[in-house]
């Protein structure tokens, strides 16, 4: 198949998480009848992820999710629903948390982002991945690092009153294991460190 | 997600100059990145206005007005909106979660488009999403539909909180074209499904919302939102009431009553606001008029709960807003 070989190629020398990547969006192309040729060329976005200057181009389909996964290999930020009902991708944008799948990249020429990747400070973990620990607050830990990254805007914007408060601010973070209990124990703690 | 071009517009001249070519205007993108992905939607050219000026909340003696870029986690905590307009927090802080509100904005918010499932599967009959295929929810799974303001043609709820306390406030849409601005109530903005379900509102092409303007009065002060789910928080209403009153000296001097959850569009119940008004404020009142919360209700085979759901839902909202004594 002539649309298959640049990808096989690219392949050898990709991980294979990018491997993954570019099949899903060969395949999605195909299901469609889309084409990339609008978009080849890419634009440049430059910003700011935990305190590191980047500059890239990318496709305008690029979600800021993929940005930081398949450009920036800032692979800590997870991918769950890909459609904002699951909170995984949860990042810091200018400070405020938000779903990083449902926004393109493009739109964020000049932002300063923290992930979950740039919360520890000098080898010391954040108060609340500490708490996370301490609480035992996650057991498969694919959600965890949303969750994290959504404490962490919720402490800052001060939702942690109690336990009722955490879990209704916080409700934009599913984990299916369950673990809900521990996080609530978790943001809680940190909260009181703050 | 189809290929776009993509815009940033520097300038509300170039936005609305880019929106008069078919450019697709972004903000939040919250439903749009969504439904692009699914492509439902497929824009050619997609317009970031977010570098526009529509930022800001300003609350004069007479209305509260609120720019189109503010975000619905702002507008929610603004003080003068948590005390004169209690029903536009509420509204807010029961939607969504706290990322999608810390980047939806308001102007988006009112733009949402229907969560029935077949208008976001693109293989499934939908007039809304494909005029003339039918619509596969009308004989199929239907529990989150609507029962008043449908059609043979869409069933779909809307989806927006704000959108119902708005429309119980008389809030009006603010808008902005080459050809000059237009006000028009945001009852009248967000249609009825009717013949054409694709037509969701009455935006002309290139237009641009750039604000809200809610009238405030004595009853903005005494008002509230109460959201009935599956689940206790991060969903979609089966029922909803925005529910505001001025109850002065023993006697309700102005009802304002509004659904979601149960029909096409933002609903206000004008015949529940007539039987409330001049009378005293008590609990068989609420019942009585809560009575008439669904008239003229089709219900569907899997929703006829929401017929007494929404009666409840009002009569609890007025006991909550107006006492029950």
């Amino acid at each position: 198949m002539a649309q298959g070989t640049p990808e096989s190629d690219r392949s050898l020398t990709l991980t294979r998480r990018q491997f993954v990547g570019a099949v899903t969006t060969t395949a999605g192309l195909a299901t469609t009848g889309g084409s990339a040729s609008a978009t080849e060329d890419g634009v440049p976005v430059s910003l700011t992820v935990n305190g590191k200057h980047h500059a890239v181009v990318v496709d305008a389909r690029t979600s800021l999710l993929d940005l930081l996964r398949e450009d920036l290999q800032l692979t800590g930020t997870h991918k769950g629903c890909d459609q904002g009902a699951c909170g995984a991708c949860t990042v810091l944008l200018d400070g405020r948390r938000i779903n990083s799948c449902l926004t393109l990249a493009v739109m964020h020429d000049g932002a300063e982002l923290t992930t979950i990747e740039g919360l520890a400070e000098g080898g010391e973990l954040h108060p609340l991945q500490r708490a996370f620990i301490d609480t035992d607050a996650f057991q498969c830990g694919y959600c965890t690092a949303g969750q994290i990254m959504s404490g962490v805007g919720c402490i800052r914007e001060g939702h942690c009153g109690s336990g009722t408060e955490i879990r209704e601010w916080m409700s934009g973070n599913i984990c299916r294991c369950g673990a809900y209990q521990n996080i609530v124990a978790a943001v809680q703690q940190a909260a009181k460190e703050s | 997600m189809y290929p776009f071009t993509f815009i940033k517009a520097p300038t509300e001249s170039a936005a609305l100059a880019a929106g008069a070519q078919g450019g697709k205007y972004i903000a939040g993108g919250t439903t749009l990145v969504d439904l692009m992905r699914e492509t439902v939607e497929r824009p050619g050219k997609v317009v970031d206005i977010t570098a526009l000026p529509y930022r800001e909340i300003e609350s004069g003696p007479s209305a509260l007005r609120v720019g189109a870029l503010v975000r619905m986690a702002d507008l929610a905590a603004h003080p003068v909106v948590r005390s004169r307009f209690p029903v536009i927090s509420q509204a807010l802080e029961l939607s969504a979660s706290a990322q999608l509100r810390n980047m939806a904005t308001i102007g988006g918010n009112i733009m949402q488009r229907p969560r029935c499932l077949y208008f976001r599967d693109v293989t499934a009959a939908c007039n809304r999403r494909a005029p003339g295929t039918g619509c596969a929810a009308i004989g199929g799974e239907n529990r989150g539909h609507a029962v008043l303001g449908t059609s043979d043609q869409c069933v779909a709820t809307h989806p927006s909180d704000l959108a119902v306390a708005l429309v119980a406030l008389d809030a009006v849409v603010l808008l902005r074209s080459r050809d000059g601005d237009r006000r028009i109530p945001v009852a009248e903005f967000i249609r009825r499904p009717g013949t054409t379900p694709d037509k969701e509102h009455d935006l002309r092409p290139g237009e641009l919302i750039v604000g809200i303007e809610v009238p405030g009065g004595a009853h903005t002060a005494r008002s509230g939102y109460l959201k009935v789910r599956d689940r206790q928080s991060y969903e979609f209403a089966l029922a909803s009431a925005a529910v505001a009153l001025d109850i002065r000296d023993g006697v309700i001097r102005d009802a304002r009553v509004a659904v979601g959850g149960v029909a096409t569009v933002p609903w206000r119940l004008s015949d529940v606001e007539r039987l409330l008004i001049g009378k005293a404020p008590g609990a068989e009142l609420w019942a009585a008029a809560s009575a008439h919360a669904a008239d003229g209700a089709k219900p569907l085979h899997g929703n006829g709960f929401k017929v007494e759901l929404a009666k409840r839902t009002v009569e609890r909202q007025l006991a909550s807003i107006g006492g029950a004594a």
